[in-house]
């Protein structure tokens, strides 16, 4: 069906990003407001597009009325609809506790922060609904170089950082474009479901599995899939607070939603992707992954840093889920999407309230801190649960899907993995929760009242809020399975 | 069979949870928090009890709280089996509130809040494990359960309290992590369903080693049961305050994990498919070692609460091998011990406490003549001991009968052998506390006259040290129970 609605989901972040570029730089006040309201408004376009594509089926828009496949197609089904609610809805709870962050850290530079943060949201958003291989690059690009900017804004190292990830994610965006004219070549479109049509007849050939080797191994350096993770835990950790809220919950969990999409566009009864050796292979890869990464988080003595290890274990979760080759696998990995961006989220969020008060993430000064913020803590706790994996949280179900998938294809190292990673996360969060539980701070004055230093309301009401999310998703799984997410999966996807 | 849909079990689950929060409010009024503690508890036991009419007569009622998964919700179900470890919980931990205020005041403890809070959350979990429908909803309050005794065994917050916590969290949360969720996921792969049901849902659906592995993963899974070798973290959670060593470690946590074993046996696995696949020597095995080793260890123990955290393990696997029984009888008995030796093992630990408020002993060998400064403890204490050592007059006679009557009837005679020497060793590691308390001659001048614990301790000491009297002649209700639970 043709239909205009989700153009403006990405359309409205976007404009308002060059209206905020200029009109904050005459007054600061109205930023806020602009931003806020920009999200708000996309988060309540997503809800009724996903409603939309529910009852009605897929909706395409064609930029400039050239139709397809020369012109680009903006396509949106269920799962591309529940990807821009989940990008709208997180990037509209990060922004409130964004703005406190970014105010203080970048008190004259608040307009080109948040230009280049709606620029972002807009290009993830643009990521979800192109149906063309090409502008899929472009998207990739112009979120690549808004996340290059915003985490150079961050202090110490972070020019460092960024330009580390400026290398990896050229190199990375330079593998997808070959890749891309490959497939232009061999086939002569761009349009990923004009390509998918021209593809059983190319099955066995060298340059198609070139082709597609290279959009694979570029999406995985962008996903930062172990081992092409080197570049993201220093990126991440090293990007201003406000930048990290964004950055952290979304980007990874886009990209691996790329990678499913080209999978569901590409594959059919006719055509396989891959055969089967390899499916195995990929398993395995994540599997290694998953408890490579996890060790390494074991190491850190930075909150932060151990965050973005644990993020790239979960990566692993998702690849891994998603080339087990059977519908609970797929079911566990769509999930986890969802839940690991609002798990993220919400640890993301701690963090930053933590670092707004203390001014530092080393493990030593989170001492005392249960005394001194409780509500911060609380939902902490119950982020560090859903990481765990303990019920009713979000992360024990996806996790419960991914492992009954791993079971069902019988890949044990998959299962073993998994397992692994949640007693490591166990270890991980324990630790930090006994430094903040038991230990003294040394300021610490004695009077109990004396030290409460809870963060400010604009960052505590989102990270309670995403809590509660946690829980609250948790037990509607079911109807969530059953709604949405079984029915983003292709029918006959898995034979 | 009636089986009514109805509130109830919910209201048993959240009376104690929704508590947490008005006590949590009232940290600054401890009268009115432990108003709150006590409200919550009688609730409770009236909930609990209210649905007994119904159970006894073979109903069972069922809530369906939300579908998380296909085919398995998060349910609850009151059935026989469920009803004897809650009336126990709900019980016992009405008493152990009473006993708590006594001991937290007379100790002048820090963060009394935060420990009541916890507490609640703690028995909220204990029922709802025993309410659960389905494995998954039993998993959910286990591990609700380890999470919320955490604070509590860390209470005293010194380095000893948080290497016992780490110890603890290591051994339960690592255990159903690494072991019970696949098991519990291989077991979904193969039945379809993870609901509890009568005779089990594995039957015809795997292979005789599927089935042993399983059997193992979840015995040693739930390592609340305390099956060696996953019993380290009981003796080391002993650095808790005493109510909560009493209540948790003595009733609520290990039977929580045996009573998880128990649902496995009989609704997951069904006694019948342990005997037609020849896997319930597994069970009887593991769970025979662990009984004569604990009992053996426990008698090196110095330490009071120690010795009895032992006894605890050797305990908890009596009741785990009756269900490994081949005999209904036996494994009738089996359940009933949950309630006989709950009331003999709190009323050990409520003395224990009361010891160590009165005159801060904590070692055997520091007590003697201790009997005569306070003779109402240290009567109950005999009276526990016995019960637990399986004499009559007392509770803890009828369960033990039961078991060696099952192990008679089953063939079993190794079993039998088992049972019988491991009385004797209960008898050798509690009998030589009670003689040297009265008979010895005490180590340092005495404390002339009587200087017992404070009557809210001595009071609980007192009721359920009467319980486990009572029992031995007013058993019909857990018989009965038991007797349903394994033959519906």
């Amino acid at each position: 069906m043709k239909s205009n609605l989700h153009m403006y989901v990405m359309a409205v972040p976007l404009l308002t990003a060059f209206m905020v570029n200029i009109c904050g730089l005459y007054n600061r006040k109205v930023i806020a407001p602009m931003v806020l309201g920009a999200l708000g408004l996309s988060s309540l376009l997503a809800v009724i597009v996903l409603n939309r594509t529910l009852t009605l089926g897929s909706l395409s828009y064609t930029v400039g009325a050239w139709t397809p496949p020369g012109g680009i197609e903006l396509l949106v089904d269920p799962l591309s609809a529940l990807m821009l609610l989940l990008i709208s809805a997180v990037a509209f709870i990060a922004t409130f506790a964004a703005l406190p962050c970014v105010k203080r850290d970048l008190e004259d530079r608040q307009h080109i922060f948040f230009t280049l943060y709606l620029i972002l949201i807009a290009g993830l958003m643009g990521l979800v609904l192109t149906a063309d291989a090409f502008n899929l690059y472009v998207m990739l690009e112009i979120t690549s170089i808004t996340t290059y900017g915003l985490i150079a804004l961050g202090r110490g190292r972070a020019p460092l950082s960024s330009f580390n990830y400026i290398i990896m994610g050229s190199v990375a965006a330079s593998f997808y474009l070959l890749g891309v004219g490959y497939l232009y070549l061999l086939t002569g479109t761009l349009n990923m479901a004009h390509i998918a049509t021209y593809l059983p007849a190319l099955q066995g050939s060298a340059a198609l599995a070139t082709a597609l080797a290279f959009i694979l191994v570029g999406l995985w350096i962008k996903m930062a899939f172990f081992p092409l993770h080197g570049w993201l835990p220093r990126a991440y950790s090293d990007a201003p607070d406000g930048a990290g809220v964004l950055i952290a919950p979304l980007m990874t969990k886009v990209t691996v939603y790329l990678m499913i999409r080209l999978m569901f566009t590409f594959q059919s009864p006719e055509f396989q992707l891959v055969n089967m050796d390899i499916h195995n292979l990929i398993v395995w890869v994540a599997a290694i992954g998953i408890i490579c990464a996890s060790s390494l988080a074991l190491a850190q003595r930075n909150l932060k840093l151990m965050l973005t290890y644990i993020i790239i274990a979960e990566v692993g979760y998702m690849v891994g889920g998603a080339w087990l080759a059977n519908e609970q696998g797929m079911i566990g990995t769509i999930l986890h999407i969802v839940n690991d961006a609002l798990m993220t989220l919400c640890l993301f969020l701690a963090a930053v309230a933590i670092a707004y008060r203390t001014g530092s993430l080393q493990f030593e000064s989170l001492k005392g801190l249960y005394r001194r913020m409780p509500w911060t803590m609380a939902a902490f706790t119950i982020g560090a649960f859903a990481m765990i994996g303990v019920p009713p949280t979000a992360g024990f179900f996806s996790k419960w899907y991914l492992l009954l998938g791993g079971i069902e294809s019988g890949q044990w190292i998959y299962v073993i993995a998994l397992i692994f990673s949640s007693l490591v996360n166990a270890i991980l969060f324990f630790r930090i929760i006994e430094f903040a539980y038991f230990q003294k701070a040394e300021d610490e004055p004695a009077h109990p009242q004396g030290l409460r230093m809870e963060a400010p309301m604009m960052i505590l009401v989102p990270l309670l809020l995403s809590a509660t999310a946690l829980i609250l998703i948790g037990l509607g799984t079911g109807p969530l399975v059953e709604n949405l997410i079984s029915l983003t999966i292709p029918s006959g996807f898995f034979g | 069979m009636q089986v009514l849909p109805s509130i109830f079990p919910l209201l048993a689950v959240l009376v104690s949870l929704l508590a947490a929060v008005p006590i949590m409010l009232c940290g600054r009024q401890p009268n009115l928090r432990e108003a709150w503690t006590i409200f919550a508890a009688i609730c409770k036991v009236l909930i609990v009890v209210s649905m007994l009419p119904v159970v006894l007569e073979g109903g069972s009622y069922i809530f369906t709280l939300v579908e998380v998964v296909p085919g398995v919700p998060i349910a609850l179900k009151v059935d026989a089996m469920g009803m004897v470890f809650a009336l126990i919980a709900s019980v016992l931990w009405l008493f152990t509130s009473i006993y708590s205020i006594g001991y937290m005041r007379a100790l002048e403890e820090h963060s009394q809040t935060r420990y009541f809070a916890s507490f609640a959350v703690a028995i909220a979990s204990t029922i709802g494990v025993a309410f659960s429908a389905n494995l998954l909803t039993l998993y959910l309050f286990y591990e609700m359960l380890s999470l919320s005794t955490y604070p509590l065994v860390t209470h005293e917050q010194t380095p000893e309290a948080r290497a016992s916590g780490r110890k603890y969290l290591t051994y339960i949360l690592g255990t159903s992590i690494a072991l019970v969720l696949p098991a519990m996921l291989i077991t979904y792969t193969l039945a379809g369903t993870l609901d509890f049901t009568a005779g089990g849902i594995l039957a015809g659906k795997a292979s005789g080693s599927t089935l042993a592995l399983l059997l193992v993963l979840f015995l040693f899974g739930f390592a609340k049961a305390g099956i060696m070798p996953f019993h380290g973290w009981l003796p080391a959670a002993m650095v808790a305050p005493t109510p909560v060593s009493s209540f948790l470690h003595g009733v609520a946590v290990v039977k929580a994990g045996v009573f998880s074993v128990l649902r496995i046996i009989f609704d997951i696995f069904g006694s019948d498919l342990l005997v037609q696949a020849d896997i319930g020597w597994i069970v009887t095995t593991v769970a025979s070692v662990t009984l004569l080793t604990a009992s053996l260890v426990a008698l090196t123990q110095d330490s009071l609460k120690r010795r009895l955290a032992y006894s605890t393990i050797g305990q908890l696997s009596y009741m785990v091998l009756g269900a490994g029984m081949i005999s209904a009888v036996g494994m009738a008995g089996g359940i009933m011990h949950i309630a006989m030796h709950a009331f003999g093992k709190i009323t050990l630990f409520f003395c224990a406490g009361a010891i160590y408020v009165a005159s801060h002993k904590k070692y055997i060998s520091q007590m003697d003549g201790l009997g005569r400064q306070m003779p109402i403890t240290f009567f109950a204490f005999l009276i526990g001991s016995l019960s637990i050592i399986g004499l009559p007059p007392l509770g803890g006679f009828i369960s033990k009968w039961n078991l060696v009557i099952g192990a008679v009837e089953g063939g079993q005679l190794v079993l039998l052998v088992v049972l019988l020497v491991s009385s004797l060793l209960n008898a050798a590691y509690f009998l030589p506390i009670v003689y040297r308390a009265f008979f010895a001659e005490p180590l340092e001048p005495a404390v002339q006259g009587i200087k017992e614990a404070p009557v809210l301790c001595l009071l609980p000491i007192c009721a359920t040290a009467l319980c486990s009297f009572l029992l031995f002649f007013f058993h019909d209700v857990f018989l009965r129970l038991a007797q349903l639970a394994v033959a519906p």
